[in-house]
């Protein structure tokens, strides 16, 4: 940041009175705003993305009343959620209940910073990106937990509390299969795990075709994923049929908006990480993006990263509208007893591979016989 | 330090303070446990300052996503918990108020006797590395004595939830015949 605001000052005379830490600060706020944005249009088209999915899946149209398409829909719903009365229950307890749904797009948006969204395109490159993930979305917790508890219903408590138990229980397998992509690259950092995955091996030097256990780990992150989520076959907190909505029953107009964003929210950046983590991030197969001259590279990578975690969104949405509901005890037995074990055992075969190959990868190998 | 850092160090140290008496003084529980997490975000705000960024990272994940779920899943699933008769009841008064007096003594003598290694001058360095190669040598009969503690305490846990204790599981675990 700081580097950036020292680039706009020496490249703009104008800018060169201005203290550097009003300029960082500057750069920072507009990053923000930036990401902001993003999140925000990625939940509205995402909606969008969702019910047409869904309306494919069941054989109907979906949305296309509103604009071509129905694409303007999403606009048409943020403006009826923003309008909508904002009801709390009078039992309720105020303080929480309005705090609820900030703790939750908070825990969820903060996981935008570290999302390697290209050649230098990084909100802050932490150097301890998986990990600051997995802190942040504790904050997602506690706010589901408080709208739960606050909106003093017993629909709302039962689904905050189904969704504290499963995503609690999911944070593991999460944490355990992103660790074959950290032991790889070496490094918590998002861009440096990217960057592990470089070369002239194209698709072959993604995370993914390194080895038999890293392919599985994909797979296994996924699914865990998909869980921590709240994303069917794993939504029992939500749980339309039995819970009526869940936790976030008693809100409604801009507060249950923030619910909503933060689960797209959500979405979005499990997607990233599975697509930094295991297919590449930002590579342009069999092409080096970031030798392109200007900001040519920073946007066809940019490109190539939307691309993949696009895809895993709609994969999800396709789980998502696929599968029927698991039981509660069916899921708390899906973690622990065998997604657990097996990240395990797979964290376990990809140290091995690592320390007998000499970090080297299945695709790696065969090129050095030639 | 500069101005702006100053205003920043202090906020911070306001917030984990201000956060940590209310904590302390709020008549009903369940905003004590809220207030516990500002002021465990505050002090991850310090880490940060501090640039220790994976303890911050770590003082999130294990305070705020651990125990303070934890903690709140137990004030949340008690009965009647805003009331602050049945809750929070005042015994032992003189008691309690020698352990603190005693606990404050010893922790302030150690604030104020202890020598920091302070560093002047340092830049953001990563400490990840350093911190994982020190656990796994330097420090190792320590970090493997924590993890059979707390393999030790997950067992007592399994044991202690099955309804007869005698290995089979519950009943609800069982697939519907």
């Amino acid at each position: 940041m700081e580097a950036l605001a020292l680039k706009l000052m020496s490249a703009v005379p104008a800018l060169a009175g201005v203290p550097l830490w009003a300029m960082t600060l500057l750069v920072m706020v507009v990053v923000a705003v930036i990401l902001l944005v993003f999140a925000l249009t990625f939940g509205g088209l995402g909606s969008y993305v969702l019910r047409k999915v869904a309306g494919d899946i069941q054989v109907r149209i979906g949305p296309n009343r509103v604009g071509p398409y129905g694409l303007l829909q999403f606009l048409a719903d943020g403006v009826k959620l923003i309008m909508k009365e904002d009801i709390i229950p009078a039992k309720a307890d105020r303080f929480l209940f309005a705090l609820a749904p900030y703790l939750v797009f908070v825990g969820s948006f903060a996981a935008f910073v570290v999302v390697p969204f290209g050649v230098g395109l990084i909100a802050s490159d932490l150097n301890i990106g998986v990990y600051y993930v997995m802190a942040v979305t504790s904050l997602v917790v506690i706010g589901v937990l408080m709208a739960g508890w606050a909106s003093n219903n017993k629909w709302a408590l039962l689904g905050g509390m189904r969704a504290v138990a499963q995503i609690v229980s999911y944070e593991i397998p999460v944490g355990m299969a992103l660790l074959p992509a950290v032991l790889i690259a070496g490094s918590l950092s998002l861009q440096d795990i990217v960057r592990s995955q470089g070369g002239l091996l194209g698709i072959f030097g993604w995370n993914l075709f390194h080895n038999p256990f890293t392919f599985f780990s994909f797979f296994l992150y996924f699914t865990a994923a998909q869980a921590e989520t709240n994303q069917t076959p794993f939504d029992l907190p939500e749980a339309e049929s039995e819970l009526v909505s869940g936790y976030n029953v008693e809100y409604s107009g801009i507060r249950y908006a923030f619910f909503f964003l933060a689960e797209f929210g959500d979405m979005f950046v499990v997607a990233a990480l599975a697509s930094a983590c295991f297919l590449g991030g930002w590579h342009v197969p069999f092409f080096r993006a970031e030798t392109l001259p200007g900001a040519w590279g920073n946007l066809l990578s940019l490109g190539a990263f939307l691309v993949k975690a696009f895809g895993i969104v709609l994969v999800m949405m396709w789980v998502r509208w696929t599968l029927p509901r698991l039981r509660v005890d069916q899921l708390m037995r899906m973690s622990w007893k065998y997604l657990v074990p097996l990240t395990f055992v797979n964290l376990l075969g990809v140290s091995l591979w690592l320390l007998v190959f000499r970090g080297k990868g299945i695709p790696q190998l065969i090129a050095s016989i030639f | 330090m500069t101005g702006p850092a100053n205003l920043i160090f202090y906020a911070l140290a306001a917030l984990t303070v201000g956060s940590a008496v209310l904590v302390a003084v709020l008549p009903n529980i369940v905003y004590a446990a809220v207030a516990l997490l500002f002021s465990f975000a505050g002090v991850a705000g310090l880490y940060v300052f501090l640039s220790a960024d994976f303890l911050a990272a770590t003082q999130v994940l294990v305070y705020v996503g651990g125990i303070l779920i934890l903690i709140l899943f137990a004030v949340f699933l008690s009965n009647r918990i805003s009331d602050v008769k049945i809750s929070n009841p005042a015994r032992f008064q003189w008691q309690a108020a020698l352990l603190c007096l005693a606990l404050f003594g010893v922790l302030s003598t150690t604030a104020v006797r202890t020598v920091f290694p302070l560093k002047h001058g340092l830049t953001y360095q990563p400490t990840t590395a350093e911190i994982g190669e020190l656990l796994m040598t330097r420090y190792l009969l320590p970090f493997e004595a924590a993890s059979v503690l707390l393999l030790a305490a997950l067992i007592g846990a399994a044991l202690l939830s099955r309804p007869d204790g005698k290995g089979k599981g519950s009943a609800d675990m069982e697939e519907p015949k």
